[in-house]
C-alpha cells in the first residue's frame, strides 16, 4: 500500500455520507417525469393482446380526430435504420412490422403520440391490430416438444455443458452408481419482477438532425449501441444521457433500449420533444423479469459424505426474444455446482423460447435460480446423515486452492471460512420448535442456513473483452471530473467513485466530481451490471486518479508550483495550458485463462462469499410463513463506503426473501395476470424483519483497496434458507418457491410435525 | 374548476379539471416534482404527502376535495437549507438509495415524529411501530433496515432539543 501523504484524511472505509443523499431527502433530484420540457408531447405503445401470430394491418378509428389533434402515428415503415433492438442477436423487433411475427402479449406493434397524455391514450385505443393467430407455447416442456417452432429447430436459445473429471456420460453414471447415497431433488423458481419505483421512462428530441436521448437506465452505451442500428446513424448523431434512475435491479439494462427507441421514432416523427412513462400495469406486463427455472439436482456423496459427483440440469424460460437470456443462463450454469468441493462435476443448462414476454436480468443474473437448489438438496444431505447444516457446509466448503466446476484454482479472496464462522457464531440456539399464537393458532418454526458464492464482474474473457474505460480531468476550481458511464441507480456509484478518486488523488472529496454519464461526455466504462461497477471501474478511475496526480505534481515540479493537489489543479487551469485528463483502460488481471469452447478455467476474476441463517415460524391455520430472524454474512473483499454496502446487502436479502415467500407472476396465456402493485405484491416495511448483516473483507489484491461485487451476492442465497427453513419446520420438503400460504396450505399431507 | 389550497405554508390556486388528482396538481400545475408517481393506485407510497396533517396518497386523492385544505410535500418539510430532522438523518443513515420512493417516506416518517407517535417507547417496539406505520411506502432498494435506524435517529435528535 502507498503511504498516505499528509492531507485529506482517507475516506474509503468510511461511511461518507451520499453525494446525491441530500437532493434526494428534499425531493429536489430530477427524475425523467421531472424534468422541465416544455412543449413535450406524449407517446404511447400500441400492444399486442396476442401471444403468438402474424401482424396483418392495422385499423384506425377515424372517431379520433387524428388530424385535429396532430397525433402522430409510427410503425414499423418509419424506422430509418434496422429494425431492432440490437444486443447479442438480431431478433427482437422495435416493432413488429405489417406481415411480421407477434411474439408474446404486450409486444409493442406501434406507437402514437399526441400533445397531452390524455390524448395519448385515447389515440392508443383508436388503434386495433388485425392479428393472425397462431398457436403458442406456455411451458418449458412444450418449448423442447418443439411441435410449435418458435427459435430454430428446437427452441433452444443456448446450452452449455460443463464437464469435469470425466469425459463422456458414461463415465459419469459410473461414478454415480458406485456412489453410497444420490439425493435426487427437482426445484422450480419463479418469475420475479424487479418492481423498481420509478418506471420505465425516456425523452427524446432531435435537434439539426442529431437525436437526444434522456432517461432512467444503467446503460447508456447499450441504448447508444441499439440506437445507431435503428436510427442507422453515426455514432455522433445520437445522445445518450442517464437521468436520475429511480431503481434498477437489472431491469433497466436491455429494456431501456427498446423504449429509447419508441420516443427516438416519435419524437423525430413529430418533429418535437416526445416523452413516454410507462404505467406501473403496462411495465408489469410488458418488460423484462428474472427467468423461470426448473432445474434436476443429483448429488452423489460416499459413506463418509464426501461428494463423489454432482449432476445438474437446469433449464429456464427465456421467453419470446433471445435478448440477454444466453448470459442469463451461462452465469446460472456457473454457479450451479455450488461453492463445494467435488472432483466429477457435469452441469448442463438450457434456455428455451417461449410466448412469455422476454425475460432478462435481474440482480443475480441466473446464479439464484441454481444456487437455491444445490442449497436445498445440501440440506437434504444434512438431514440425511443427521449432521450439523452449518458444520456439514463447513467441512465441504470450497477454500484457497481448491477447483470449481470449470476447474478454476481459487487464489488470492476466499472468504468461506470466514462468512460461515461469522454465522455460526451469531447463530445462538435455534427457535423453540412449537408454540401457540396470540390468537391460538398452533404455530411450529424452524431454521435453514445456506452457502454461496456469487462471481464479480463479466465471465470469463468478458471484461477484457469489455475494455471498460474512465477518464479523470482537472477542470476549474480546483476540482477533478471523474468521467464514467456507469450509472448511479441507487447502488451508491457516485458516492463510491468520489471516495476512490478522493484518496486516489489525496484531495478532499468535495473537489471530486462525477460527471452524469452521457455518452458524448464520457467512454465506455462497460454496462452497470455483474456487479462490476466498483471492483472494474472503481479499480479503473483509481488508477487513473494516480496517474493524473502524477502528471499534476511533475508540471508542479517544472513550473515552481508548489502547494496540494487542488492548488496544483487550479493553477494549472489558470495557465491556460490544455485540459489535463488522462484515460485509463481496464487491464486484467494475470493469471486469468478461461476456454469458452470448453467452458473451463477463471470463469471470473474472484468470487465473492456468503452465509445466510433465517429463522420462520409458521401458522399452521392460515399457512403464513413469518420472517423472525434473517442474518447475512457477506465477503466483501473492502467495503469503500459501509453503510452503502450495508444497504446493497439489505436490499438484494429482501428482495430474496421476497422471491422466497410472496413474490409471484402469474402468467395466463402469456400475459401477466397479476400486473398491477395491488396484486403483484413485494415486501413492505411490515413484511421485512429486522435485518441483521455482518460484513467479511477479505481483499481481493486487484480491486480497489481490495474491493469486490457486493451488488448481487445477497440475492443469491436466502431464498434457499428460507426453503430450507420452511422444511425444517413442518418436516417436509418445499423445493418450489414462492412459499405462498396456498402452497403451505396444499403440503398439509406431508406435514411431519415435531 | 378553480381550487385555492395553502401548500407548504403558500397560498396557491390552480385551474384545474375536478377530476384531476393532487398528485398532478402538485406535479404539473404548481411544478413541487419532488411528490413521485411510482404506481398511480395508493400502493406504494411515493407521492404521500399531508393533507390537513394527514398522511395520504396524492395519486388517488381528487384536487376537488383540496379546495381550502393544507397540503404539505416534500419540499415543505425544511425550513429555509435547515434540513427536518429525519432528512438529515436519511442522509446519516442510508436511508435513501434510489430516493424514488425517499420524498414520501421523509414526509410520513416526519408525521410520525413531529406527531410524537413514537413518544415513550422503548427501542424495539419503536422499531415495530415504525414498520406498521410507514407500511404504505414501499421501498425496493434498502431492505428498510436503514431507514428504520434512520427513523430511531432522528426520534431521538428531536426528542433532545
Amino acid at each position: 500500500m502507498e503511504p498516505r501523504a499528509v492531507g485529506a484524511p482517507a475516506t474509503v472505509g468510511t461511511s461518507l455520507p451520499r453525494v446525491d443523499g441530500v437532493a434526494k431527502v428534499t425531493g429536489r433530484a430530477r427524475y425523467l417525469d421531472d424534468l422541465d420540457a416544455p412543449g413535450v408531447w406524449y407517446g404511447a405503445t400500441v400492444r399486442s393482446k396476442i401471444p403468438h401470430g402474424v401482424l396483418d394491418g392495422f385499423d384506425l378509428d377515424p372517431g379520433y380526430d387524428w388530424a385535429g389533434t396532430g397525433t402522430v402515428f409510427v410503425t414499423a415503415a418509419d424506422i430509418p435504420g434496422k429494425n431492432m433492438i440490437l444486443l447479442i442477436e438480431e431478433d427482437q423487433v422495435a416493432l413488429v412490422p405489417v406481415g411480421g411475427r407477434v411474439m408474446h402479449v404486450d409486444e409493442a406493434l406501434a406507437l402514437v403520440a399526441a400533445p397531452t397524455k390524455a390524448l395519448a391514450i385515447a389515440a392508443c385505443a383508436a388503434v386495433t391490430p388485425r392479428i393472425t393467430v397462431k398457436p403458442a407455447i406456455f411451458t418449458m416442456d412444450a418449448a423442447l416438444a418443439a411441435e410449435v417452432k418458435l427459435y430454430g429447430d428446437d427452441n433452444v436459445y443456448k446450452q452449455f455443458l460443463i464437464r469435469k473429471g470425466h469425459a463422456r456420460d458414461a463415465e459419469f453414471e459410473a461414478i454415480v452408481a458406485g456412489a453410497a447415497h444420490v439425493i435426487e431433488g427437482e426445484y422450480v423458481t419463479g418469475a420475479q419482477e424487479q418492481m423498481y419505483i420509478e418506471p420505465q421512462a425516456m425523452m427524446a428530441e432531435w435537434r439539426e438532425g442529431r437525436c437526444y436521448i434522456v432517461g432512467s437506465m444503467q446503460c447508456p452505451y447499450y441504448v447508444h449501441k441499439a440506437m445507431k442500428a435503428l436510427l442507422g446513424c453515426g455514432p455522433t448523431d445520437v445522445v445518450i444521457a442517464q437521468s436520475v434512475t429511480g431503481g434498477g435491479f437489472g431491469g433497466k439494462e436491455e429494456y431501456p433500449s427498446m423504449l429509447a427507441g419508441h420516443v427516438a421514432l416519435l419524437a423525430h416523427k413529430a418533429q418535437r420533444a416526445v416523452k413516454i412513462v410507462y404505467e406501473r400495469d403496462e411495465d408489469i406486463a410488458a418488460t423484462t423479469k428474472r427467468h423461470p427455472a426448473r432445474t434436476r439436482h443429483r448429488l452423489a456423496v460416499d459413506a463418509a459424505g464426501e461428494i463423489v459427483a454432482i449432476d445438474v440440469d437446469c433449464v429456464m424460460d427465456g421467453g419470446a426474444y433471445l435478448t440477454l437470456s444466453p448470459v442469463v443462463l451461462s452465469r446460472g450454469v456457473l454457479h450451479a455446482a455450488g461453492p463445494y468441493r467435488c472432483a466429477v462435476t457435469r452441469v448442463r443448462g438450457r434456455c428455451v423460447a417461449t410466448n412469455h414476454p422476454p425475460h432478462g436480468a435481474f440482480r443475480g443474473f441466473g446464479a439464484p435460480q441454481t444456487t437455491f437448489p444445490y442449497e436445498r438438496q445440501i440440506e437434504k444431505l444434512a438431514v440425511l446423515r443427521g449432521e450439523d447444516p452449518l458444520a456439514l457446509r463447513t467441512r465441504l466448503a470450497l477454500r484457497k486452492g481448491d477447483s470449481t466446476a470449470t476447474s478454476q484454482i481459487l487464489g488470492a479472496s476466499v472468504g468461506s471460512d470466514e462468512v460461515l464462522t461469522a454465522i455460526r457464531d451469531c447463530a445462538g440456539t435455534p427457535p423453540v420448535r412449537a408454540g401457540v399464537a396470540a390468537n391460538g393458532s398452533p404455530l411450529r418454526r424452524g431454521r435453514g442456513v445456506c452457502f454461496y458464492f456469487h462471481g464479480a464482474g463479466f465471465t470469463g474473457s468478458g471484461e477484457a473483452r469489455l475494455a471498460g474505460r474512465a477518464q479523470v480531468a482537472v477542470v476549474a476550481g480546483g476540482r477533478f471530473e471523474v468521467r464514467a458511464s456507469s450509472t448511479d441507480i441507487g447502488q451508491g456509484a457516485i458516492t463510491m467513485f468520489t471516495q476512490i478518486a478522493s484518496d486516489a488523488l489525496n484531495v478532499d472529496p468535495a473537489r471530486v466530481v462525477v460527471v452524469d454519464p452521457n455518452t458524448r461526455d464520457v467512454p465506455d466504462s462497460g454496462p452497470t451490471v455483474a456487479s462490476r461497477t466498483c471492483m472494474v471501474v472503481g479499480g479503473v478511475v483509481d488508477r487513473c486518479c494516480r496517474r493524473v496526480r502524477g502528471r499534476l505534481e511533475a508540471w508542479g515540479r517544472e513550473h515552481g508550483v508548489t502547494g496540494d493537489l487542488a492548488a496544483l489543479a487550479n493553477a494549472y487551469v489558470e495557465s491556460g495550458a490544455p485540459e489535463l485528463a488522462d484515460m485509463v483502460q481496464y487491464e486484467p488481471p494475470p493469471g486469468i485463462a478461461w476456454d469458452d469452447a470448453t467452458y473451463t478455467g477463471a470463469a471470473y476474476p474472484v468470487f465473492g462469499w456468503g452465509a445466510c441463517l433465517v429463522d420462520v415460524e409458521v401458522d399452521l391455520d392460515t399457512y403464513e410463513v413469518k420472517l423472525l430472524r434473517c442474518v447475512q454474512a457477506i465477503d466483501v473483499g473492502k467495503a469503500i463506503n459501509p453503510i452503502i454496502v450495508k444497504g446493497q446487502i439489505e436490499g438484494g436479502t429482501l428482495q430474496a426473501l421476497g422471491w422466497a415467500l410472496l413474490e409471484n407472476i402469474v402468467y395466463r396465456e402469456g400475459r401477466v395476470a397479476n400486473a398491477s402493485m395491488t396484486n403483484c405484491i413485494v415486501p413492505t416495511f411490515a413484511d421485512a424483519p429486522e435485518l441483521e448483516t455482518i460484513m467479511v473483507e477479505v481483499p481481493y489484491p486487484f480491486g480497489p483497496s481490495g474491493a469486490k461485487g457486493v451488488g448481487e451476492i445477497p440475492m443469491d442465497g436466502p431464498a434457499a434458507a428460507v426453503a430450507n427453513a420452511v422444511s425444517d419446520a413442518l418436516g417436509c420438503a418445499f423445493d418450489e418457491i414462492p412459499i405462498l400460504p396456498e402452497v403451505v396450505a396444499a403440503s398439509r399431507d406431508r406435514w411431519r410435525l415435531a | 374548476m378553480k381550487i385555492e389550497l395553502e401548500v407548504n405554508g403558500q397560498p396557491r390556486t390552480a385551474e384545474v379539471s375536478p377530476w384531476a388528482r393532487l398528485l398532478d396538481v402538485l406535479r404539473e400545475d404548481l411544478r413541487l416534482t419532488g411528490t413521485k408517481e411510482g404506481c398511480g393506485e395508493g400502493e406504494c407510497g411515493a407521492c404521500s404527502v399531508l393533507l390537513d396533517g394527514e398522511v395520504v396518497n396524492a395519486c388517488i386523492v381528487a384536487a376537488g376535495q383540496c379546495h381550502g385544505r393544507r397540503v404539505v410535500t416534500v419540499e415543505g418539510l425544511a425550513r429555509g437549507e435547515v434540513l427536518h430532522a429525519v432528512q438529515r438523518a436519511l442522509v446519516a443513515c442510508g436511508g435513501a438509495q434510489c430516493g424514488i420512493c425517499t420524498p414520501g417516506i421523509a414526509v410520513c416518517a416526519a408525521h410520525v415524529i413531529d406527531r410524537k407517535l413514537l413518544a415513550g417507547k422503548p427501542v424495539a417496539e419503536a422499531r415495530a411501530a415504525v414498520r406498521e406505520l410507514l407500511a404504505g411506502n414501499i421501498c425496493r432498494c434498502t431492505g428498510y433496515q436503514l431507514i428504520v435506524d434512520a427513523v430511531l435517529v432522528a426520534v431521538d435528535e428531536v426528542g433532545d432539543s
